[in-house]
């Protein structure tokens, strides 16, 4: 699992791959994501990219709905931590589970539900990743089988999607822990998709942490009440 | 409130991950409140509030009265936490399934934090001069519970069901807990921490003196029936509560009618 790709191979000749700038000394690795109330049938796998310099082309692929890229695509910009993130990713499963599915898919399901309305297009805007905007890069990839995988099967799954987003992404990976979303959330955006400006509680915090526990849990509150 | 005797299937929600057993923490007259691992936080729990089918009810009229009333229970939760009412927040929710998960919260009810502070011996209490006693601890408990209050009747919501176990008292960080060892400390410690209101399942948007006054009432009269001991210690509640709500003078006088009559303002139906 924490083997670096060797080789940056890919099965789309369309894409003209660079090697990833990472450094040497740190080893990278698609995350495993586990979450609770999903069934062991699905697996979740996130990282995020910093300094990202081809979202214009990585959003093409998603636009003309190439198979090979079947990833959500986040602008980091616009998460205030990892638990508003897999917030989204845990509904998005969930709905692929019960089969009420808003979206094309499981991945665009996790980007549409980060909105707190029901317009699944401003969803993509705002959410997902944009030419000339998005500079840090939330990916994450679900999986699914019909029966659960074996653990050396689940690795070398997350081993080919690494490989795969490795050679196609044009950034730094790094660990997608809070602190490393903290040095990205980009606060007055998320005050405005999620309408936190002027709301009361926030203005009688003053304490900075607790103020962004609360933006968090109001942001999390806003898309599990989408609608109503 | 009262210990599950039976045990009931769980929803179906909490039977697609095999990883934790659900803890069934109460049943209600509507719904059951189980206790399980977050979805979004590793290494913590959630509470998740079910209200299941009811077979005595046509199944369209059951789905849409279920729906509703979780998705208002939802809204209400949100009203407040934006509004800076002490509430648990909401995680995740699926109406239809008629189950959503909230946040959480440490410790005990007020119910249990009260009846700690008065202790076991309810003889005593006719002999103790309760001038010698220093009420200071439990005196701030019920000012803080004045203040939740008036936040929640501040915000536009009554609740429909206010009584000293629907109010948890969530532990301060330590640093702030009371000091000392012995009994007085350890006493202290039973009313220490901020009072956060839970249970909306009856809570309904209203802005009316005659809402706000059935909700005190009830809780005037569940306080007695639950600490008689401290009953007269009530006055407290609605002292704060004056101060913390502007529109509270309104409010008490209405309660003096309410306490006259009882709750039910029309003795038909």
């Amino acid at each position: 699992m924490s083997k670096r790709p060797a080789s940056t191979g890919t099965s789309d000749p369309a894409i003209t791959s660079k090697r990833p700038k990472t450094p040497s000394n740190v080893t990278m690795s698609l995350e495993p994501i586990p979450l609770e109330h999903i069934p062991p049938n699905y697996r979740v796998y996130g990282a995020l990219f910093r300094d990202v310099s081809n979202a214009a082309l990585l959003q093409t692929q998603l636009i003309s709905r190439n198979p090979e890229f079947e990833y959500a695509f986040i602008d980091a910009s616009t998460i205030a931590s990892r638990a508003h993130l897999l917030a989204a990713v845990w509904n998005a499963v969930y709905s692929a589970v019960e089969g009420n599915l808003r979206t094309p898919n499981v991945h665009s399901e996790v980007v549409a539900s980060l909105n707190i309305n029901n317009n699944i297009a401003d969803g993509y805007r705002r959410w997902g990743i944009m030419p000339d905007k998005t500079k840090d890069l939330v990916v994450i990839k679900i999986l699914s089988s019909p029966e659960p995988l074996p653990e050396a099967q689940q690795e070398k799954e997350a081993d080919q999607v690494w490989t795969h987003l490795t050679a196609q992404i044009e950034g730094r990976p790094v660990r997608l822990t809070d602190q490393e979303i903290a040095q990205v959330t980009d606060w007055q955006k998320v005050r405005k998709y999620y309408k936190l400006n002027g709301v009361p509680v926030l203005d009688q915090t003053k304490d900075e942490t607790e103020r962004r526990r609360r933006m968090e849990s109001l942001a999390i509150m806003g898309m599990a009440l989408r609608g109503l | 409130m009262t210990e599950p005797t039976t045990e009931f299937p769980p929803p179906k929600i909490l039977t697609l991950s095999p990883t934790h057993k659900p803890i069934l923490i109460t049943q209600g007259a509507e719904g059951r409140l189980y206790k399980t691992p977050s979805p979004i936080q590793p290494n913590q729990f959630c509470a998740l509030k079910y209200r299941p089918p009811k077979p005595y009810r046509h199944p369209i009229l059951d789905a849409r009265l279920t729906k509703a009333r979780i998705s208002s229970e939802a809204k209400v939760l949100d009203r407040c936490y934006r509004e800076g009412v002490p509430v648990p927040a909401v995680l995740a929710k699926d109406a239809a399934a008629g189950w959503m998960m909230i946040e959480w919260i440490e410790g005990e009810p007020v119910r249990v934090g009260i009846n700690t502070w008065l202790g076991e011996r309810p003889e005593d209490d006719a002999v103790v001069d309760h001038s010698q006693q220093d009420e200071t601890p439990l005196i701030d408990l019920m000012k803080r519970i004045g203040v939740a209050v008036g936040a929640l009747h501040r915000t536009g919501v009554v609740h429909g069901d206010l009584t000293t176990s629907n109010m948890m008292l969530r532990p301060w960080a330590d640093d702030t807990l009371p000091n000392g060892h012995g009994d007085k400390a350890e006493k202290a410690k039973a009313v220490a921490g901020d009072v956060v209101v839970i249970d909306f399942g009856l809570a309904m948007q209203s802005q009316s003196d005659e809402d706000r006054a059935v909700d005190l009432y009830v809780l005037e009269r569940a306080f007695a029936s639950t600490h008689p001991r401290a009953e007269r210690l009530f006055h407290h509640i609605l002292d704060s509560y004056r101060v913390a709500f502007k529109k509270a003078p309104g409010v008490l006088h209405k309660l003096e009618d309410v306490r006259m009559r009882g709750r039910k303002r029309s003795m038909l139906g």
